[in-house]
């Protein structure tokens, strides 16, 4: 036991490099599991106090609400239903979502916060309670009447109360937004449609936003899985080198007679105290790192997609357990080839002390061959697969993929500088960096997928934001935006019809069309929408036909997710079908979106009266203070386009910022990795490189030749890293893209961001090779003198 | 009967904190209290008493189908105060809570709703008579002509009820005393229902007819703080005579009783604390609880002598705060069948 321990206080690097790369890999891993635990949890919450998740829902036909009518005649005819009333109230600190249930008809397992024990019942009632997080209850008080009981299971920015409460907070009297249907019903019921014409039945699940955040996770957890593997590559290296060295000891102790069952068991108990360790540091690591991205994961689910999360980080079981299995997982797969070997060694084999593995260039075209299996399968993937999993699935096929395909690429390289080279130095170096090839295609790998996903990720969100700044210029290109009461309406637009240059009422409603969850927009076609809308697809007329009442302009995901194109029509109430005329982004938009004319809206929602309005004038400032001075408006009913453009671009920052870091981090651990396998390379080569030194090369020309070499392979790696990033980004954009969001962007190239990338991945490799080169040019030649005193 | 609606209202906050205030009329929420000697009015009391703390109306019924089966059928609307007063939609302090149940002997379908009043989801009204929540009611021209319907998961039940007798008054005229310290409600029945009517069950339709009692009780100090739980019996016999009685069980282990002697003419007999006794003979073991299912009734006054027991043991009311309630049937000095409900029997587990 001491004996095997020994090894490494002999090998502190070798030990560092185990430990750090499992910590590392599992940091990230659990890191990303904690965020991703955490906002799980929040929209459990959620889901719990709204219903979503586990019931059907009845919601309007058309518009946020109904009479609350209906659901007296619903209960009347027996269906066991339960209203539900929700909005938005202004606080000084902020808006609060507020949502009003019914606890008396409310399903069981609704049973509203607090109250199960029916202790809080009489209060909720009347004068009724808010329940809310501690951070809402803030925000609340002072602006309702009544008390505001904190309760730590509600989501945040949620405040629930009795519904008879929400109506008066809301000003909704006597609305409701949707009824939630109980799982049982009493027999022999009468049919819903029947009953309540203007309500659709929503299947529980059935909600949006549940999807669209599993994307979102689903992308964290495709990184997180990425930057494990990187550290299973460390893992692995280490690993197989400290086993390979201590070949010879463990010949000796079974000479002396150590049975080989003991020692194997000896090296799995090491192991796996070793992984427990590592991965101990690594969840803590990892919290770091989840405690550090979570606010703005949860800033980027907010503007996403509206779902809540909080900003703090709580320790849970789930992924304190996962790290820690993942840890003990991952260095079982990495042990477990060296412990086979190990096993399997015939006991008085010769204990060379040689490269690791050496691998020749026969196993690196074994790997190309696997390689090539899993570039065919993402080929077929991208052709005919379908659906988010599948595009994950194309993902890891082309990564790994590549990553295979890198040792081959390597050799022929390696080959290649060879037959160029004419002076036997150069001859020596190409032919040693051939023998390295294997002991360094591990980090190697990982410094590609680093770079690759980096040039990938940088090229969809550089696509992404482009696209988006151009997108914002057309949709906010009114330059003033106000809001005003429904009863001011036609004042105000009868004061703007002379002051400004077009007046745009700003009319929607939501609703589901063609089963997709969509705004439903009423637009006074004008210069506006005819110049600054561009449209992905539809003629010249789409504007006119529009204005004419015959066609619509779509959004495109809701032509995706309908599966309607230009020239269908768009049931949008019994016998009023437009066609399509065009098709438009909207980017961010988990809402599908129809623009009608405002004649057509009008006649279908006679009530709906425009409360908002964009303004179009060449002096947005005289303009808002002669709404200010003469109409009466309060000013912060005015809103400037500049504002609301940045604060959309800052949502959009804050969505990427996550991916961007976790981008940064990969690249740090792909460094480290290249840093540890040339650190630990170092030390075996010194036999072979003794006889260089013999020879007359000096040991600074060794040491620079070192770092030539490293920065060599580092180039050919980012190379093809450069271009299998942009397939990656091509498969983000136009694959994972559209299944997660329901819209295609265009991929832009930026060349001068690949060329920094190259220059940093190139920069990490040679500073990881740095300090191997410098110790080598260092080293006593009392070192290298013993390479050949010890020689057998 | 008056400590029937108590177990329900223990979700809802209630201090019983009534004793004291009792002889100004109200307790110190502002609630009404029962007085003695009191003037009924109908049909107006058989409408709602709002300014009252509980009420409920409360009908169970024996029937039979052509093959001869028993069923027992249960119709309970409950009004809960939370305030004495009504206000306009959602903020009314009128909470309602209803429980409907078929009875086989070998099965036993439940079900419970809940609304708040205000919004017409349920209530009372006295003229014409309508007592409904969602789409359950209890509904006539008078309370001697109603239409009973309820649904629930795996049944439905629609009966037409005739009142072949008077209302008949429990008590003194009608004030039930229900502890020695004096707690009170006012409480009348309705036992002369000749009822028919049909059963929608998960094995299909089934015609029955037989008999029902209507038991309308309204108060606002329900128990005595050690009264822990009740047996309530209510009979019809073959001879057309009727007795109600029950046991108001103590903590203590002593008890408070009170009986009714209904004859078929609608004479009634009331009997104070010690008349009437019934002594549990066999527990069955239902829902986690031992609950007597089988009892020995005596009111030695009358001569009567019965064992009383259960249709189906396992007539368990798995509501809000669950009971005991089913159809028995009786035998011995008299034969008949009945209704029992139990409460107040704690799980053991």
């Amino acid at each position: 036991m001491t004996a095997l321990l020994s090894h490494w206080r002999r090998a502190k690097l070798q030990f560092f490099a185990l430990v750090s790369g499992l910590a590392l890999a599992t940091a990230l891993w659990s890191g990303v599991q904690a965020i991703n635990a955490e906002a799980r949890a929040s929209y459990d919450a959620a889901a719990a106090s709204v219903g979503e998740a586990q019931f059907d829902q009845l919601v309007p036909r058309a518009g946020d609400t109904v009479g609350q009518d209906v659901f007296l005649a619903l209960r009347l005819s027996g269906w066991q239903v339960s209203p539900v009333l929700e909005g938005r109230i202004g606080t000084p600190a902020g808006a609060v979502r507020i949502l009003g249930l019914e606890p008396l008809t409310a399903p069981g397992a609704l049973a509203p916060v607090g109250m199960t024990d029916g202790s809080g019942l009489q209060d909720f009632l009347t004068p009724g309670v808010f329940f809310a997080s501690a951070e809402v209850a803030n925000r609340l008080a002072g602006a309702v009447e009544q008390r505001v009981v904190i309760d730590t299971d509600i989501a945040p920015g949620l405040a629930i109360t009795d519904i008879g409460i929400a109506q008066r907070a809301l000003d909704q009297p006597d609305r409701i937004s949707r009824l939630i249907v109980a799982r049982d019903q009493p027999m022999g019921l009468p049919p819903i449609d029947t009953i309540a014409p203007d309500l659709v039945r929503q299947t529980a699940r059935d909600a949006g936003a549940g999807r669209l955040t599993d994307s979102f996770h689903l992308n964290l957890t495709a990184f997180g899985l990425l930057s494990f593997a990187v550290g299973i590559f460390i893992v692995h290296g280490a690993i197989g080198l400290a086993f390979e060295q201590r070949r010879s000891l463990v010949r000796t102790l079974r000479a002396l007679g150590v049975p080989l069952r003991t020692l194997v068991g000896l090296m799995i108990a090491e192991l796996v105290v070793l992984a427990l360790v590592a991965g101990g540091i690594g969840i803590g690591l990892g919290y770091l790192v989840a405690a550090l991205l979570l606010p703005n994961v949860a800033a980027t689910l907010q503007g996403l997609y509206g779902a809540s999360v909080p900003g703090a980080l709580q320790l849970r079981a789930e992924w304190v357990l996962s790290g820690l299995a993942i840890a003990l997982a991952g260095s079982g797969i990495a042990a477990f080839a060296a412990l086979w070997k190990i096993a399997r060694m015939p006991l008085l084999a010769a204990a060379r002390p040689r490269a690791w593995s050496v691998a020749t260039g026969q196993a690196a075209w074994r790997l190309a061959a696997l390689s090539a299996v899993l570039l065919v399968t993402a080929g077929g993937i991208a052709i005919w697969g379908q659906g988010l999993i599948l595009g994950f699935a194309l993902l890891a096929c082309l990564l790994i993929g590549a990553a295979l395909f890198l040792p081959l690429l390597l050799h022929g390289a390696a080959r290649t500088g060879s037959a160029l080279s004419r002076s036997a130095l150069w001859q020596w170096f190409w032919a040693d960096t051939r023998q390295q090839v294997p002991g360094l295609s591990l980090a190697l790998m990982a410094l590609l997928l680093a770079t690759a996903a980096n040039v990938g990720v940088s090229t969809m969100v550089s696509s992404f934001r482009l696209t988006f700044v151009e997108f914002l210029d057309q949709r906010l290109a009114p330059e003033l935006y106000v809001e005003t009461e429904a009863d001011r309406s036609a004042e105000l637009e009868a004061f703007l019809q002379s002051r400004a240059r077009e007046t745009l009422p700003l009319l929607s409603i939501e609703t589901d069309i063609a089963g997709v969850p969509s705004e439903l927009y009423g637009v006074r076609v004008g210069p506006t929408y005819r110049e600054d809308w561009r449209l992905l697809d539809g003629g010249a007329q789409a504007w006119d036909r529009v204005a004419d009442g015959s066609a619509a302009v779509v959004s495109e995901q809701f032509a995706r997710r309908a599966g309607l194109w230009l020239g269908d029509p768009v049931p949008i109430a019994p016998g009023q079908s437009p066609v399509i005329a065009g098709i438009v982004a909207d980017y961010g938009n988990p809402l599908g979106q129809i623009v009608l004319s405002e004649p057509l809206f009008e006649t279908l929602f006679p009530g709906e009266v425009p409360t908002r309005f964009g303004i179009r004038t060449s002096t947005p400032e005289t303009l808002r203070q002669a709404l200010i001075d003469e109409f009466g408006l309060p000013p912060g009913a005015i809103t400037d386009q500049t504002r609301i453009k940045a604060f959309s671009l800052d949502v959009f920052e804050r969505t990427f910022a996550v991916t961007g870091a976790l981008n940064v981090l990969t690249l740090a651990v792909a460094a480290f990795a290249i840093l540890m396998s040339l650190l630990t390379l170092a030390a075996l080569r010194v036999p072979q490189l003794a006889p260089a030194w013999a020879l007359g090369v000096t040991r600074t020309a060794l040491g620079q030749l070192e770092l030539l070499r490293a920065v060599a392979l580092a180039l050919v790696t980012v190379l093809l890293a450069i271009p299998l990033g942009l397939v990656l980004a091509w498969v983000l954009l136009s694959f994972v893209n559209v299944e997660a969001f329901g819209w295609k962007l265009p991929l832009f190239f930026f060349p001068a961001q690949y060329a920094l990338l190259a220059g940093f991945a190139l920069g990490a490799a040679a500073l990881a090779a740095l300090w191997p080169a410098r110790r080598l040019a260092r080293m006593p030649p009392s070192e290298l003198l013993k390479v050949f005193a010890n020689d057998r | 009967m008056i400590a029937r609606i108590c177990a329900l209202l223990l979700w809802l906050p209630c201090t019983v904190a009534a004793q004291g205030f009792a002889g100004l009329g109200t307790d110190a929420e502002g609630f009404a209290v029962p007085q003695p000697d009191p003037q009924f009015t109908f049909p107006e009391d058989h409408g709602a008493h709002p300014a009252y703390r509980i009420e409920w109306w409360y009908l169970t019924a024996n029937l039979q189908s052509a093959d001869g089966t028993e069923y027992g059928v249960q119709w309970t609307l409950f009004r809960s105060a939370l305030a004495p007063e009504t206000r306009e939609g959602w903020q009314d302090p009128q909470v309602w809570f209803a429980h409907a149940a078929v009875t086989t002997p070998e099965r036993h379908l439940v079900a419970e709703r809940i609304a708040r009043g205000g919004i017409g989801q349920a209530g009372v009204t006295a003229q014409p008579f309508r007592a409904w929540i969602d789409d359950w009611h209890m509904a006539g021209p008078d309370l001697d002509e109603l239409t009973l319907t309820a649904s629930g998961d795996g049944f439905r039940y629609r009966l037409d009820l005739v009142a072949q007798g008077p209302l008949v008054f429990h008590g003194q005229e009608g004030y039930s005393v229900k502890s020695a310290l004096g707690q009170a409600s006012y409480y009348y029945s309705q036992p002369f229902f000749e009822v028919q009517g049909t059963l929608l069950l998960p094995e299909g339709e089934v015609e029955v007819a037989g008999s029902a009692w209507l038991d309308r009780e309204w108060s606002s100090q329900p128990l005595a703080e050690t009264q822990s739980g009740w047996d309530w019996f209510s009979l019809s016999f073959e001879s057309g005579d009727k007795l109600m009685g029950f046991l108001l069980r103590d903590e203590a282990g002593t008890s408070y009783g009170s009986a009714s002697w209904i004859t078929a003419a609608g004479q009634l007999t009331a009997y104070p604390d010690g008349a009437f006794e019934a002594e549990p003979l066999r527990l069955h073991r239902v829902a986690g609880r031992d609950v007597p299912v089988a009892w020995s009734v005596r009111l030695p006054d009358r001569g009567v002598d019965l064992t009383v027991e259960a249709l189906n043991p396992d007539a368990w009311m798995a509501v809000g705060i669950p009971y005991w309630e089913g159809p028995v049937q009786v035998r011995g000095s008299h034969q008949g069948r009945g209704y029992l409900e139990m409460t107040g029997y704690e799980s053991r587990d």
